[in-house]
Parts: C-alpha cells; structure tokens; sequence
C-alpha cells in the first residue's frame, strides 16, 4: 500500500521541496518531515517526503538502479 | 549485485525447513514480489502468503457504492488514487460508472485533491480516502492544509485503515500458521519498527521489517527462517536505510490531531477493533459521509464461491481459490483480490500464475 | 480564410465552405491535383500493403508530437512493418463544431511535416463537422497504401526457435509523456512521445539484412503486448531478458513515481524485429547505425516448447508476461 521513490532535494521553498527523481522532478511536501535540507536524499510517497534516507544509503539504491539502466543520457529520437 | 541474488536464493534453500507460512501484509509487497518473479525461485516448501494488505480489497463494497454515488452527482467531482477505478462495488465499479455520467479524477497525491478544489471552487471535490499508516498522514496533512486555507468545497470520504491491528487479528482468530511476517517497509516508516514489538510480544511471531527490492525481500525472507529455525521470535529490521525505531513523529501527531481510531470491518475478516479512523469532531465539516448525508452500506454477503476472504487471511493461495483462471479473472472478477492492481490474485494472474497466458 | 477562425457545421456539408475549407487550408499543406476526384487510382501491379487506423488522442498536441504526426506514423509504421515502402495515405477528419481553426492548422501543417519526411503523399481526404459535444475536438482516420518489393515476405508465422529479437530504442516514452501531459500530476522532466516514422529504418534493416522474420511497431499496450501477440499468432515461445531492455531514465523515474510498469506503456516510434541468430549482430549494427535505431538493443530470443512470453527479471526471478485486461492506471499501492 506504499509505492514510494527517494529522491534528493534541489530546493526548497515555504514546506515544498523541489525533488528529483532521477530525471523527472517534482513538489514534494515536507509537512511530514520538516527537517529536511536541500541536498537530502528523502523517499516521497503521494507528494509527501516520509524519511530522509541516507545519502550512503541511497547512493546504493541509485547505483543498483544505474547498474540496471542502459541509456544513461540518451536523447529522445524524436 | 546478480551474484549476491543467487547467493541468497541459495541460502534461502538451505535454510527451509519442512513446510513453513511466511506472510506479507502490504500490496505494493504483493506486486514486487510477483514482479520480481521471487515464486518461481523460492522452495516449494516455503509458502509466500499475501494477507490483508490491499486498502482497496479489504474496503467494503458499499465503499465504492457510495464514491459512485457522490460521483454522479450534479457539480461534484470524485478524486482517487487510481487503484481504486476498477475495483467492482455491489453492481459496477467507477470506470464504468463515467460511463453513465460520473465524474472521477485520478490523482497522485491528495493535495492534487486540494488544488482542484481552490481552482474549481464552484465544485464540490471529494477524496477517496483509502490506505495504511503511509498514506493516512498525507491526508490528515491536507485536511489539515485545507482547514488553515478556509477551503470549503472539499471532503473526504473515509476508509484508512491500520496494519498493526489487523495482523494482531490474524494471529488470534486464524486457522493457518503464520511463522513470519514480511512487514510493510513503508507503513514502519511511519510507524516506526518498535510498533511491531506487540506482536512478537503477545504471539512470539517473528517479524522482519522489509523493503520493496529484490535483496530486501529476500534477506527477510532469510531473516525469518532463521529466527524460525532458532526458535526465536523478534523485530529485524531489514529496511534500515528507511525506517528508525521511532518512525515519523510528526506523521504520527498530525495523523493524531486529524483522526479517532475506530473499530472497522474489513472485507472477508469482519470487524477488527481499532483498525481504521474517521475524522475527529473538530474537521467533521470535511467528512463525506456526514457532508453528502450517506452511510457506507456493511457488506452482507459475498458473491458465492468467492474466497478473497480465505486468500485474504492466508486460507489459500489466489491458485487454490476454485473460481481462479476461469469464472473469476480481471475480465470479469468476482471478488476485489482479482481487479485491484495489487490484489493477491490479480498479482498472481498479471504475472502469470495462472497457467494460461 | 483569413476571417474565419472556428468550424462551423458549414464546413463539413459539401457547399462552398467546405470547398473553401479544403482549397484553403488541406491543399495549401498537402498540396494534390487528384483531391477533387471520388477517388485516387494509384499505378502499379506490385504487391500492395494496406491499412487504416485511427486518432483520437488527447491532449490534441504533446511533447514530441501531436494527433496530426501520430495519425501519419501510426498507418506508416504499419505499412513499413510488412515490409512495404509507404506511398499514399488519406485522411479523414472528424471536427467538433467550435474547433478553433488555428488548433486545426497546426495539427494539419504537422501532417504535412510529417508526410514529407516520411516520403509519402496525402492523396485523399473527407471532412466531417459535428455539433458542439458529440465528438472530442477531433478524431482523425488515415488509411495507408504501400507497395512491398519482391523477395520481401514478412510474417511473424516464419519465426522459429533461435531467433533474436530486437528492440530499436527505450521503450514507454509516447505513453507516459502523454499521460502526464494530460493529467500533469505534477510531473516535470525530459518525458517527450518517441512518435516517428520507421519506414526509412525498416526499409535500411530489410534490405541491407534480407533475413529478416518479421518486424512489428509498439504501440498501445508496450513493449509486452506486442510481445505477447507475436507469441499467439506464430504460436512460439519468447524469452525476454529484462536487463537488455532499454529504458530511458526519467520513463523509468516517471513510471516509478505513478506505479506504471514500462513494459505495458505505449510506444510510437520504436519496431521489434525478428531476425535469425547468425544475422543478430549485424542486424543491430545496422539498426544502430541509422538515427532512428541508435538506441537499438537485442532483448530477447524466440524459444522451443510452447507458446508464452517470459521474463527473466532483473533479480534473478522468471516470470511469464500476459496481455493486460485494459490500461495502467497510476496506482500508490
């Protein structure tokens, strides 16, 4: 019952969080997690952050799902 | 990282005894687990039970009777999390209820909810309030962001529920063994991981804190035959990276100012105390029920022969259910374990257990 | 013209504004003598190919396209799957009264754009106009000829155990680009529809690797539909290996965030090509030597026993691929 993705803040303005996803972004609140800084690494569920997560932690995460990709920095062919 | 998989997978064989239950509450861990394709790698000793961990499945059918019937009417729009479309109520689900006129609006996040409500402020927008301890802190915190807005057209219609109550049920009404639980990573971000004391307290069931990737999986898989084969019973928590002992205090408090904890039936199960909420008096002006004057009918009966109770509670496997693959399949489901997206049986037929392609 | 700016019920009887419709705007993008007869009569005795399909995308325009390219691509693609050089389509339009003219010409001007770079000719057209409400600013019909060379014979009932399947780029990119930009849920990122035409790279694949079993396009349904297809109608087996499988990193993150599986998200610019195991390297190779097919990659092989689709997942795990009852719906469980 709990799709949720880490992400890193890139910004942060008034309680909303500019998160990225790796490769798409999106406002995240941190009404649940008001500590958070820019440049954490935080899992987001529903447009809310939950936890931050270890930046270690989620560099682990990132890598495993850098080892699965192909197309890194691939342009689109349209 | 493939080479560590199948030396858990090889560990996992070693350590299976004869047959043992291990049982994963949480749907999103239903669907990984499927489509990570871990049964096809897993002993056939080892028996990987889904139990009520789908908000949907386990809301009454009256639930979605009542957003069908808030949906079509004039001005109103009803917002959801897109799990919830399909799932059939006593005669049709939402999908097929735009058909006739409704009009339903799938969100990813409910403050999307509270932004259509400010931008359409000639409609009245209502929420599906469905989930677990995960999401239930993101609504309280738009309830409480619509509150300090003065939103007025906005509500909730009510159905959240609490995880730790219900496998405390299932432990203490159930005719199957449960040797172990693969316990919901994301709801223990919330809850935090001492919430899962109680059960290895009252029931000496071993619990392993789990996330959503294969290795996570696995290595509480590992955990709990471990601590089953030792005859030991604790909290592991193997999703470190995400979940402390305490959780998320504030999640916690805001879900705390916003809701009552109340007893709730749980389709399949019956009424389980202390397993779901509704809105404190305070935001009643935001609940649906009392706002749209509907009470959510209780479920009487069950369509015959099926058995998402059984699978529900870990009875069955969705295979073992007489109506899997043939009178029950996502064209024509008869129970809600078969059409919501991360219903145990639709899992297992999406990905292919069915037998037929 | 000038002083029109919506479609009127008018535009669509067959009197003078629907003349001035068609002289003014159709001809002025898709040029064509032969439009004012009933029909166009093409030459040739040759082998003809022919489709038709139809548009009823929404929103109308889209990262990476627009309904307008969607409806030449889609009847293109299935043309140049069967192995046939695309020459002449026809496009019939459905506009709902009120239609802003403008919307109308930028759809019809990417037809045109689109038409060109494809190297086929818009020789027929009809234009209906209904009233306000009874139909989605506009659908769009196309249907498609093509002419197949001799020697060429594609069908996926040639394919046989051993046989490599090839993908010609990441797949999920048209559908999820289109599902955000219909439903925003505050997505931003680099999600733009793969919609092209593939007519240029099927035809470089066919000739410069005559091998070739059978090419099919993505499209609704992804990458495992088609898969699942080819697997019923030729009646084989499909291993597919996940780890080979192109995704673009923000499709990835994108369907992460809703709970979409790219496998089971449309595509429009990419080909599946079936080829025998000896030609597999070359075939890539060529595939990846052309701009359409840079991102081409050999995801799988076709298999002995019976027939069905499996994954061999990312974790070590197999598991079967099935045809899915309707869409994804985004989902937080």
């Amino acid at each position: 019952m709990c799709l949720a993705m880490p992400g890193k803040i890139v910004a942060i303005a008034e309680s909303v969080a500019t998160v990225e996803f790796g490769g798409v972004t999106r406002a995240i609140s941190l009404d649940l997690l008001p500590e958070a800084c820019v440049g954490n690494y935080v899992l987001a569920h529903a447009g809310f952050a939950l936890q931050v997560i270890e930046e270690e932690e989620a560099g682990e995460i990132l890598a495993i799902f850098a080892e699965m990709e192909r197309l890194d920095s691939v342009e689109s062919t349209c | 990282m493939s080479q560590t998989i199948e030396q858990l997978y090889h560990r996992i064989e070693e350590l299976t005894p004869n047959r043992i239950n291990l049982m994963e509450v949480c749907g999103t861990h239903t669907v990984a687990i499927s489509r990570l394709g871990i049964r096809s790698r897993l002993p056939h000793k080892l028996r990987l039970l889904s139990g009520p961990g789908c908000p949907v499945c386990v809301s009454p059918a009256g639930y979605i009777d009542s957003l069908i019937e808030i949906a079509l009417q004039p001005g109103t729009t009803l917002t959801t999390f897109g799990d919830l479309l399909r799932v059939p109520g006593s005669v049709r689900s939402l999908k097929q209820a735009v058909a006739s006129g409704a009009k339903v609006k799938v969100l990813y996040s409910p403050l999307e909810a509270l932004e259509f409500a400010r931008q359409n402020s000639g409609v009245e927008v209502v929420f599906a309030a469905v989930g677990f301890e995960t999401t239930l802190p993101t609504i309280a915190a738009t309830i409480i962001q619509a509150e300090q807005s003065g939103i007025v057209n906005l509500s909730f219609l009510m159905a959240g529920r609490l995880a730790v109550p219900a496998m405390s049920a299932l432990l203490q009404t159930n005719d199957v063994r449960i040797d172990g639980f693969i316990c919901p990573g994301h709801v223990s971000v919330v809850t935090g991981s001492d919430a899962f004391k109680t059960i290895v307290e009252r029931f000496a069931v071993p619990c392993a804190i789990t996330g959503f990737e294969a290795v996570d999986i696995l290595s509480s898989i590992i955990s709990l035959l471990e601590m089953k084969n030792n005859s030991e019973a604790s909290v592991v928590n193997n999703y470190l990276r995400a979940v402390k002992p305490g959780g998320n205090l504030i999640a916690r408090q805001l879900m705390e100012q916003v809701f009552d904890v109340v007893d709730s039936e749980w389709r399949g199960i019956g009424v389980i105390p202390a397993s779901g909420v509704k809105l404190k008096a305070a935001y009643s002006r935001f609940d649906a029920e009392a706002k749209f004057g509907i009470s959510i009918e209780k479920q009487l009966s069950h369509p015959v022969g099926c058995s998402c109770g059984e699978v529900m509670r870990g009875l069955l496997l969705p295979d073992e259910c007489p109506l899997f693959g043939n009178a029950c399949e996502p064209s024509s489901p008869v129970g809600p374990c078969m059409v919501s997206t991360e219903g145990a049986c639709a899992a297992y037929y999406n990905y292919g257990q069915s037998g037929r392609i | 013209m000038k002083s029109e700016t919506h479609i009127r019920l008018d535009h669509g009887e067959g009197g003078a504004a629907s003349h001035r419709l068609i002289t003014t705007l159709f001809l002025d993008h898709f040029g064509g003598q032969q439009v004012m007869e009933d029909a166009t009569v093409v030459p040739g005795s040759r082998r003809l190919a022919l489709t038709t399909d139809s548009f009823v995308v929404k929103p109308l325009e889209f990262p990476g396209g627009d309904i307008g390219k969607l409806a030449i691509c889609g009847t293109v693609n299935d043309l140049a799957m069967m192995g046939a050089i695309p020459r002449y389509i026809t496009a019939g339009f459905i506009l709902e009264e009120g239609l802003p003219i403008d919307v109308l010409r930028r759809i019809v001007r990417t037809m045109a754009q689109t038409a060109r770079s494809a190297d086929v000719t818009i020789v027929a057209g009809d234009t209906k106009v209904v009233g306000k409400g009874e139909v989605d600013q506009i659908f769009i019909n196309t249907a498609g000829v093509g002419f197949v060379p001799e020697g060429v014979d594609l069908s996926v009932g040639n394919c046989k155990s051993g046989d490599v399947i090839l993908v010609s780029g990441g797949i999920g990119e048209h559908g999820i680009a289109v599902m955000v930009a219909r439903e925003g849920f505050g997505i931003s990122g680099d999600l733009r529809s793969d919609c092209a035409p593939l007519a240029s790279l099927a035809r470089t694949l066919v000739e410069l690797v005559p091998s070739v079993k059978a090419m099919r396009d993505v499209t609704r349904g992804g990458l495992a539909t088609v898969m699942v297809e080819i697997s019923q109608s030729s009646k084989v087996g499909i291993e597919l290996d996940e780890s080979a499988i192109p995704v673009r990193k923000p499709v990835k993150a994108a369907c992460g965030l809703l709970g979409l599986d790219p496998l089971y998200v449309a595509c429009e610019g990419r080909l599946v090509a079936i080829v025998p195991e000896s030609d597999a390297g070359q075939a890539l190779e060529v595939l990846r030597s052309h701009p359409d097919g840079k991102d081409s990659a050999q995801i799988g092989k076709v298999v002995a026993g019976s027939q069905g689709v499996y994954l061999a997942t990312l974790s070590g795990g197999h598991r079967p691929l099935i045809m899915l009852e309707g869409s994804q719906l985004p989902r937080i469980c």
